[in-house]
This record gives C-alpha cells, structure tokens and sequence, in this order.
C-alpha cells in the first residue's frame, strides 16, 4: 500500500492543481493577515472559507483523480497487489497531499507573521487539524461515490450534491425543524443534528474554541457545557474518526466486489 | 496451469459467460478466440482477478485466486488497449512497476528489441499508439512468470514490430512457457498457436488444434472453419 500511496502522492505533487490549491491558500493567509492585522480574527475568517471550501475541493479532487487515473487502476489490478491497498493507497495519496496544500499553504505566512509567539496558536492547530480532518472524510466520501458509478458525470453531480447537502442544505432543514419545533426542548436534538454533519461539527468545535459562543445565545450555552468541556472535545473527534473510518470500509469492500 | 470450472458472469442482464469449463494444461500457445462480445476478454479478466465471477471456480498453478493476489506474480497481463498515465514518462513507468513487482534487468532487452530509447524520456500521453503498445509489451514480458496473458497484442504494431513479436513469443513458448493469446488476426494466431479455444455465447464451442477444427468443420482453411461456426451459429 505505501507503494501505491507514494506514486499517487508523487503523480498528485506534481499535478498542476496542488500547486494551484497550494497557492490559493497561501495568497487567502496572507491577504488576510494583511487586511486583518490580528491573528484570532484572521482565524475566524478562515474558519468561514475552510469549512465550506475544503469539502468541496476534497469531494471534486477525490473524484476527479479517481477518473482520471482509472486506466493506472487497470494497470495495478494486473499486478500482484491487494485490492484494498490499491485503492488505500490512492485515497491517501490524494487526501494526504490535499492537506499538505492546506497546511503548508496556510501555515507558510502565519508562522511568518509570528504565530509560535501568539495565543492563536491553538486555534489555529484545531483549525488546520479540522481542516485535515475534513479533507479526509470528503475524500474517501468522493472516492465512494466514484466507486459506485462508472459514469462520470453521474458521479461529479452526486460528489457536487452531496457537498451541497452536508454544506448547505442540511443546515437549512436543521434550522427549519429548530423552529418548528421550538416549543418544544430542543438542546439534545441540536447537539445530535450538529454530530451528525461533519461540516457542521467542525464549524461548532471551532467556534466554541475560539470563545465566541456569547454570540449564539441559549443554545451556545448548552453548546459550550457540551463542546467546550474535554469530553465534548473528545466525543467529537471521535465522532470525525468514525466519519473517515466509515467511508473507508466501505471502499475496502466496495473495491472488493467491483469488476474492472 | 489454469483450471476454470463451471465459470458465469453476468453484467447487469447480459449473461457473458455462462458455465464455461477450460483447462489449460503446461506449456503451449493457447488461442482464445469468438466473434465480438462472445466473453474472451471477460474470460481473461476473470483469470486475472479483475473481474470477479458470479458462480464457479478458478484455480491457477494449482492456487484458487479466490481471494488472493499473490498468484499474480505468476502471470504477465497484456491488457488489451495500452491506457498509461499520460503525465509519466516510459522510463518512470518500467521503474514503477519493477519496483511494485520485482527487480528484473530483462527490460533492457526488450527496449533495444522494440527500439523504444529515443522515447524513454517522453510523456506517455505523447506517444502514438504503436508505441505505446510497444511499451505494454516490454511490461509484460519483462518478468520470467510461467503465464503470459496477451489480450490483442497485435493492436497497432507495424509488421516489423509483429514479427519480433512473434518471434518473442515463440522463445516464450520455447522455455515452456504457457501463453494465452485473444486476437482477431487469424493468419496470425495460425501461425503461431498450438491450440485453440474457441468461445461462443458464453459456452466454449470449441477446443483443440486447428487441423481438428478443419476436419470438425469441412474446411480447407482456417480462417474459413472459424467463418464456418460463426454463420452456422448465427445464420
């Protein structure tokens, strides 16, 4: 497997969309440490663009790099190789230097502009670590999808409603069901509605780290006994590991049955 | 060398292979041939593990590939249309799979046979077809396994290509060496196979040496004892 993850790795680094990936982030680290002249508000406009933008670029890359490189597969199949490593290796080639893009593109100008001497520090691990996180849950989600459907347009259109569902839409009927059903005590069914989406999870982890959860009133409140205590810090990582393990299995038993 | 027992395959509603019985014994150039469609490819495919059948049982050299993906160091795999990475080049291509599979110094034989060196260093998304198939078959015969399986080698080689190929295979079979080969050249899987397997609607129709074929079906040549089946069959 680490065969195929460093040729994938490799054939990735050198792809012209690492590079532009790599580069966005740089220029949005340093366009917002200029504008904002303060690392912990640079952080939370960060978080903002993370959180909706690394699942969308790790849902279209993962399946656009599934398609692209389904002849190599073919090639690979041949060869004495499990199964399973394959398409192992090949997901983690791609969500490995996609969060590589992310960290170093991020990282580079904040640690230039002296963020080892600030207090942002750890809110900006958590948000890179989300970020990692996130890029490998939508990955190995997009490599699902991928997976199930030999016609690529097909599968670009679900990898793009899925993102838009967990991105967008799952939000708005969160919210909906919050009012409808506002008479009615509603903490516990939030604190599962947010543990279910990992867009949504991490976007809570974040926030409440950064001590801005005065802004969301009540429900802050009972979200901040709940995330802002080790054990919420704990159950929701845990909570991300179960949304990368998950996928994952299903590609080692999808991949397992597929014909080529 | 390859047992295949009762084998089908279905892919959605279309029934590929249904109940195929083939053993392929040691040493030899085995033919598998059938009009269009008829599974060939399929057949191939399920030998190598790619695709995965849904009744029946396959064992090679005497290991069941159920599950198993280490009897593939016994077999070299030319698929039938050379699709590479476009962004590597030939040279990082053979490193790669020498080094997926075992080191091998066979490679630069074949290269100097084909004349591949001018374009070593070039893309793989840049060469033209023939090429690219020359590059497949220093792959595949690179590695001394004791199956060769060739899904179309011939598919756009020029006819001096074609005859260091055949002649390749011919030292194949001459270290006893079995070879599979699917081909639509018939004057070419005349020349060179010993037997041949011949598949029609998922069933094999037919197994044996061409002169058995002739004499099945009354023709003088074999090109016209394979025409025969097919329009006896589907006239």
């Amino acid at each position: 497997m680490l065969k195929i993850l460093k040729y994938s790795f490799y054939d990735l680094m050198r792809s012209r969309w690492s590079y532009v990936y790599f580069a966005f982030y740089l220029l949005l680290g340093v366009v917002l440490l200029f504008l904002n002249n303060d690392l912990s508000k640079a952080v939370i406009t960060l978080m903002n663009v993370i959180i909706v933008l690394v699942p969308l670029i790790g849902t279209i890359f993962g399946v656009m790099y599934y398609y692209n490189s389904q002849e190599f597969t073919e090639l690979l199949l041949a060869q004495p190789i499990k199964r399973s490593s394959i398409f192992l290796g090949q997901y983690l080639g791609v969500a490995l230097s996609l969060s590589m893009s992310l960290i170093l593109g991020l990282g580079i100008p904040f640690v230039f502009y002296g963020l080892f001497e600030s207090s942002a520090i750890w809110d900006f691990s958590l948000l890179l670590i989300t970020g990692t996180f996130l890029t490998l849950i939508f990955t190995a989600l997009a490599f699902n999808i991928a997976l199930s459907n030999e016609n690529k347009i097909k599968g670009f259109g679900y990898a793009i409603l899925l993102w838009l569902f967990l991105a967008v839409i799952y939000d708005g009927l969160f919210l909906m069901t919050l009012i409808l059903f506002e008479d009615y005590p509603l903490d516990k069914v939030s604190l599962i509605g947010t543990m279910l989406n990992p867009i949504d999870l991490s976007r809570t982890l974040i926030l409440l780290k950064l001590d801005i959860s005065a802004l969301l009133g009540y429900t802050g409140a009972v979200f901040k006994q709940f995330f802002g205590t080790s054990f919420g810090l704990i159950v929701s990582f845990v909570m991300l590991t179960i949304w990368i393990v998950m996928p994952v299995l299903r590609i080692i038993f999808k991949s397992k049955k597929k014909d080529f | 060398m390859v047992t295949i027992e009762n084998l089908h395959k279905k892919f959605g509603k279309n029934q590929v292979l249904s109940g195929v019985d083939l053993n392929i014994s040691e040493g030899g150039i085995f033919a598998v041939l059938g009009p269009n469609g008829s599974g060939k490819t399929t057949l191939i495919k399920s030998v190598l593990g790619m695709v995965i059948p849904d009744k029946g049982n396959i064992t090679v050299l005497g290991e069941n590939i159920k599950k198993n993906s280490e009897y593939r160091h016994k077999i070299d795999y030319l698929p039938q249309i050379a699709n590479f990475p476009s962004n590597l080049r030939v040279k990082e291509l053979i490193k790669m799979i020498k080094d997926l599979r075992k080191p091998t110094n066979e490679d630069e034989r074949l290269i100097e046979l084909f004349r591949l060196e001018p374009f070593l260093d070039k893309k793989l998304g840049n060469l033209s077809g023939g090429t690219k198939q020359k590059v497949n078959l220093v792959l595949t015969f690179m590695f001394d396994s004791p199956l060769i399986i060739l899904d179309e080698p011939t598919t756009g080689l020029d006819p001096i290509s074609l005859i260091r190929l055949k002649d390749l295979i011919k030292a194949e079979k001459a270290k006893g060496k079995t070879v599979l080969i699917t081909s639509h050249i018939m004057s070419f899987v005349e020349e060179i196979s010993d037997e041949i397997v011949f598949i029609l609607e998922g069933k094999i129709y037919f197994k044996g040496t061409i002169q058995k074929l002739k004499t099945k079906t009354n023709q003088p040549d074999f090109e016209h004892a394979i025409a025969s089946i097919l329009t006896d069959n589907h006239a």
